[in-house]
């Protein structure tokens, strides 16, 4: 009896538990209102089904958030994200489109490592911004955020490029063992910036940075560098999601491909359960985020909701998950007064004080 | 004076966190008219028993009453508003704000609600004046030293016309000179009938002024007792609980020829080192194996002279040797490159990062100094860890609890912990003692004498002067922000003689001859 | 500061740190206007400036709401959306033939409601500002379209006659009655965060929230305060917005939030919160409305050089600004 209670508590009080909950909820309630919700069929060696779906869709956003994660552990924040995801999207497929043959592979990687050294040198741009200038993050991401958008209609010159292009197209569309292949980007990409952060001591230096930046300097950590190096990486994973969004449709929108991604990705992280005052980080946490938002995304689309009014939907799953996440939410219920020291909710670190 | 009916009487308090036991069924009782002093070791559980009465926690089990009325703050301002002021272990005030209004805000005289603030100031100037405070009001707290800054906490509490006021280690960061304006101000109001419960860590002050005592010791109560009913040994006895040789203290520092340390290249020399607004230029060589002691008033320039060491804030001018190289120490990843640690004063903005548990905080330096792309082997930070806890006591033991969670003295050992860890050549220990129970003090100082010997050249810095004279081997005092002398500390230095240097500034005295 | 000897003023005048951030951003307007005025003739006319004002009218009356929240450390993500929706909810009821004044009220209290819940989330509840009003943002965009699917004319004779109303020489320079609106409102901000508790309190919370509780001010009370403030900021610019087009419509005003922050961060503000002026905001708005006045009078951009060349020219400032922040300090 006292023993199935502490296991039930280890259990809940695990931090993944409450947003895997949330997502198996959503499951649930999608099998119920449409029972075939969960059925997936082999047809030519693929597997189809909206799970898939799910997954396959949720990897841009999957890509975004990852980065997005190191940057808010940092303490910052990247609002340039999806003006980076049509950037790279738009030079890729003008790329390609001028091409003779866009079938060929070569032409491909070329496009590719064009638009990934063109995010490179944004992300540094943004990093330069914070790091070394020392301007507020959301002001320093949101000049690329808004110059971005102009800078990809600028490459399509205004136009809605469309390609025909087979490898191209597989970045979105194409299969690998009998899965999309965006999965197993999405993946390969989880696995990398894990490995990246955990398996060297960088996420403990975000970490740190991100936690209290003054003793991170007296520590010794070259902070200016670890933060340059979120804003890069940023913008690599953001140009991969650019990517697959154009791919995924074969066409390139300076106007459209990634709009608002940012929000979601913000979204998708605070979710996973790392805080946006910087700090701990949670890749694992954020994986989830994400999908759920896909989840959510799909189950809108499914129930035939105009896209604008499924907003409002949103806005009450949002604030759903984020209130059986919250501690103090839960105490109400499970005590009879909440008592929560202050310390957990407020980030008792000096504040650096910079303008602009 | 303990005649009549006690103001504030907790009854079976119990408080945990997350299964820590902080507090175990703990009695406690405030007269009014008495000092009376909470006693214990670090993570004894005072600062909890002080947040659970004022209502930044709720207790788990357990009755408070005040006036023998049962209550139950909700938080700080309740119990302000009941008569119960409060200044916190660590500061707590907003850097953002004046200094003025960091003691008036939310009781700001006003004519139809509008603040008068040339009232606030007039009457802020006054209060600090009776503190012995010359401060600018307008000018933000954060422009000022911790020292000040508890200073202004406590005139902030006393002003408040409280029935209780509660001090939880205001002395730490105090010299001689703040803790007797202090302890004067604290007389006057026991006098005028106030209770007053003070933490601190000097068992001196405790005997200087404390009426009654409550000793905690790992979240419970040990007892109640007179002051004049217990002599300073059992005193210790009891917080502890064992009976323990620490007192007897470190032997009589090993007194090394100072001539034969200085014999060789100094590890670090400093010539003309200052910088505008923060200190004069001073020179300064440290050998190895050398302890220099900085003694110096609030606000002389101590810490600013550490930074500069450091690398921490940046020197105007002047030159820098290393091993006799001329080097540079512009940044404190430089200074740790040359082998030089820092352990900060202020270690809750510049020493820990709150989130992080007590293994990462301390590995950090060492970390930063590899860099990120050759982590510690995981074996090799537990082992470090471990040995640090043991040594140095750290408490709980656990090293994967976030570090924020940790008492206040707990959390500068692990400080010190992350520097030690990292081998320095030359360690700047800035009040390394502050907060430390008198067990853990004596370990620490200990320890700066074994280091020294084997090698490690130490700056320390600290408020008492016998801690400083009784571990350096030269001491540099400071005064004004200058640093006035270097006194080779030999048998004709004494407390007094360093005092009257900081008094008269012997720069002054030299040139008057 | 002295007119006296130069070198006694060089020794001891030092300017005031934490205003150099709005005197940066104010020199950086002129020059920007100089600027303006040294490219092109018209722009000397001083209605320039007041059409600036009557442009960005709704905007600084939402950018002094946001400077609350900001300056209690917080953020507030859903004014846009809620500019939006005051102006869609007012078209909407007009239509249906309610009086103006109670439409008046009615809309005046949605934006507050809608603040002060999402105000008792982030006291009570401990959930990221960023995220209850991301949501709440999501909540009044898709009541918006809920309301209507498309835009809402206004004809109500009271909303027509505030729209036209000239205050000044119709024919010569001019405001409009927004304008005025606006300035009573910065006026109403910059005395409360000044001489009033609530105003302190927002600073104290900004600069430490742990300390100012331990301090025993009331930290959730100022919390909900300011994003009910903000609320009815967004509120009264969306009545505002909705004088100045005369209709209401459910994708108006999107993206406006990150204007807003921008414009309070321009001026000074620090997002970290605990320092700031509203008179920085008011600057940071007309930095805005000028780098907006300038692309219109150039003409020649098409909509992605528009965008481009906004981007570089808050590049330009941002970066100016730090410089001579920097130099000062
Ligand atoms: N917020 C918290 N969460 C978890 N544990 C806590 C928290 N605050 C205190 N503790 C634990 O409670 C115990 C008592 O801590 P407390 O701060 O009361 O000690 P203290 O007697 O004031 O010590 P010091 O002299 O070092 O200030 C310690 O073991 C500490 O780790
Ligand atoms: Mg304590």
């Amino acid at each position: 009896m006292n023993d199935t209670m502490s296991r039930y508590r280890t259990m809940t009080g695990h931090r993944l538990f409450w947003p895997a909950a949330v997502l198996v909820v959503m499951l649930v309630a999608n099998t119920i209102y449409r029972p075939g919700f969960l059925s997936i069929e082999l047809k030519d060696g693929h597997l189809y089904g909206t799970p898939i779906d799910i997954l396959r869709l949720s990897a841009p956003l999957i890509l975004v958030a990852l980065g997005m994660t190191l940057v808010i552990s940092t303490g910052g924040i990247d609002l340039s994200v999806g003006s980076l995801c049509a950037i790279s999207g738009a030079i890729a497929c003008m790329y390609i489109s001028k091409q003779p043959d866009q079938n060929s592979l070569a032409v491909v990687l070329t496009a590719l490592a064009m638009a990934l050294g063109v995010a490179l040198v944004l992300g540094a741009w943004n990093g330069v911004l914070v790091a070394v200038i020392g301007i507020q993050p959301i002001i320093a991401t949101l000049i690329l955020m808004v110059a971005g958008r102009g800078l990809a209609q600028l490459i399509t010159q205004g136009q809605i490029i469309t390609i025909n292009s087979e490898p191209f197209r597989a970045i979105g569309l194409g299969h690998l063992l009998t899965l999309p292949l965006a999965i197993f980007i999405a993946l390969a990409a989880a696995l990398l910036v894990a490995a990246f952060t955990r398996r060297t001591a960088l996420g403990m230096i975000v970490e740190s940075v991100g936690g209290n930046a003054v003793a991170s300097r007296l520590a010794g950590i070259r902070s200016g560098r670890v933060i340059f190096l979120a804003y890069v990486l940023s913008a690599v994973c953001a140009a991969v999601a650019g990517f697959m969004m154009t791919a995924n449709v074969s066409s390139a929108d300076g106007n459209a491909v990634g709009l608002w991604v940012e929000l979601d990705a913000i979204l998708a992280v605070v979710i996973g359960g790392t805080s946006l005052a910087g700090g701990r980080f949670f890749l694992s946490g954020t994986i989830l985020g994400a999908l759920i938002i896909q989840t959510l995304t799909t189950t809108v689309y499914a129930m035939n909701i105009s896209p604008q009014t499924s907003l409002l939907f949103k806005a009450v799953v949002v604030i759903a998950v984020c209130l059986i996440q919250a501690p103090a939410f839960r105490a109400r219920f499970t005590r009879r007064r909440g008592s929560v020291p202050p310390s957990s909710a407020i980030a008792d670190k000096p504040k650096e004080q910079v303008p602009a | 004076m303990t005649d009549n009916r006690p103001v504030v009487t907790m009854t079976g308090i119990s408080k945990s966190f997350l299964g820590v036991r902080a507090l175990h069924d703990v009695n406690f009782r405030l007269f009014p008219g008495e000092v009376h002093a909470l006693m214990g070791e670090n993570g004894a559980g005072k600062s909890t028993l002080i947040k659970v009465l004022t209502g930044v926690y709720d207790t788990d089990e357990g009755a408070i009453t005040l006036d023998g009325q049962p209550v139950s703050f909700t938080g700080p301002m309740q119990a302000t508003a009941a008569g119960v002021s409060t200044v916190f272990q660590e500061v707590n005030l907003c850097t953002n704000l004046s200094v003025a209004e960091n003691i008036f805000i939310g009781r700001e005289p006003r004519r139809l609600g509008a603040v008068r603030w040339g009232e606030v100031r007039r009457r802020a100037r006054t209060l600090l004046a009776r503190l012995d405070l010359d401060l600018d009001v307008s000018a933000p707290l954060g422009s000022y030293s911790l020292a000040i800054q508890q200073m202004v906490a406590i005139a902030r509490a006393i002003d408040i016309q409280a029935r209780v006021l509660i001090l939880d280690e205001p002395t730490s960061s105090l010299d001689a000179v703040e803790v007797a304006q202090l302890f004067r101000i604290m007389r006057q109001l026991r006098d005028e009938g106030i209770a007053i419960l003070f933490v601190t860590h000097f068992l001196d002050q405790v005997y200087e002024i404390a009426d009654r005592i409550t000793v905690l010791r790992n979240g419970g109560l040990v007892g109640e007792y007179a002051t004049a009913e217990l002599p300073q040994l059992s005193l210790v006895e009891k917080m502890i609980g064992k009976e323990l040789d620490v007192l007897e203290g470190i032997e009589e520092r090993s007194r090394r020829n100072l001539a034969v340390l200085e014999e060789g290249t100094p590890l670090v020399a400093v010539s003309d080192f200052g910088r505008a607004g923060s200190v004069e230029p001073f020179s300064l060589t440290i050998h190895a194996g050398e302890v220099v002691g900085l003694a110096g008033l609030l606000g002389s320039g101590r810490t600013e002279v550490a930074r500069l060491l450091f690398g921490a804030d940046r020197t105007d001018g002047g030159q820098v040797a290393v091993d006799g190289t001329p080097s540079s120490l512009r940044t404190p990843a430089q200074a740790i490159g040359h082998g030089v640690g820092f352990c900060s004063e202020n270690r809750r903005a510049e020493g820990i990062v709150a989130d992080l548990s007590v293994r990462e905080n301390m590995i950090l330096a060492m970390q930063a100094a590899r860099g990120w792309l050759r982590p510690i082997p995981r074996r090799r930070q537990d082992e470090l860890v471990d040995k640090y806890i043991k040594a140095l006591n750290i408490r709980p033991s656990d090293p994967e609890v976030p570090v924020r969670n940790l008492s206040g003295g707990n959390q500068q050992k692990v400080l010190l912990a992350r520097w030690l860890i990292t081998e320095p050549r030359l360690l700047i220990l800035d009040e390394p003692t502050r907060g430390i129970d008198i067990g853990a003090k004596t370990e620490i100082q200990k320890l700066v004498t074994q280091l020294s010997d084997g090698g490690m050249a130490v700056l320390f810095i600290s408020a008492e002067l016998e801690e400083v004279l009784r571990l350096s081997h030269k001491v540099a005092v400071m005064r004004d922000r200058q640093m006035v002398a270097q006194l080779a500390n030999d048998d004709g230095l004494d407390a007094d003689r360093v005092m009257q240097t900081i008094a008269s500034g012997s720069h002054r005295e030299e040139a008057d001859r | 500061m002295t007119t006296g000897s130069l070198t006694a003023g060089r020794a001891r005048f030092r300017l005031p740190r934490r205003q150099i951030p709005v005197l940066a951003t104010l020199v950086l307007l002129l020059v920007m206007y100089g600027i303006g005025v040294s490219q092109y003739q018209a722009f000397s006319n001083v209605q320039v400036i007041f059409n600036v004002f009557i442009d960005n009218g709704f905007l600084l009356v939402v950018a002094v709401g946001m400077t609350f929240v900001i300056l209690t450390g917080g953020i507030d993500l859903s004014v846009g959306s809620v500019v939006a929706m005051t102006a869609m909810v007012s078209a909407s009821l007009l239509q249906q033939g309610l009086p103006a004044a109670l439409v008046l009220v009615i809309a005046l209290l949605i934006g507050p409601t809608l603040g002060l819940l999402m105000g008792c989330a982030i006291h009570f509840f401990e959930i990221q500002p960023f995220i209850v009003t991301l949501a709440g943002m999501f909540f009044a965009r898709g009541m918006c379209t809920f309301i209507s699917g498309s835009s809402i004319p206004i004809t109500d004779g009271f909303w027509t006659r505030m729209s036209q109303e000239r205050i000044g020489d119709p024919r010569g320079n001019f405001v409009s009655i927004s304008v005025l609106v606006a300035f009573v409102v910065v006026a109403v901000a910059a005395y409360t965060l000044a001489y009033t508790r609530l105003g302190r309190n927002v600073y104290a919370i900004g600069g430490n929230p742990q300390s100012a509780l331990l301090m025993g001010l009331p930290l959730g009370r100022t919390r909900i305060a300011v994003y009910t403030i903000s609320g009815l900021c967004s509120a009264i610019g969306g009545i505002l917005l909705s004088f100045y087009t005369l209709s209401g419509a459910p994708l108006i005003a999107v993206g406006m939030e990150l204007d807003v922050i921008a414009a309070v961060v321009i001026g000074g503000t620090v997002l970290t919160g605990g320092s700031g002026y509203v008179f920085g905001t008011v600057l940071g708005v007309l930095v805005l409305g000028v780098i907006q006045t300038l692309i219109t009078f150039d003409g020649s951009l098409n909509s992605w050089w528009t965008k481009i060349v906004i981007g570089g020219l808050l590049f330009a400032f941002i970066l100016l600004q730090r410089l001579i922040g920097i130099r000062y300090k």
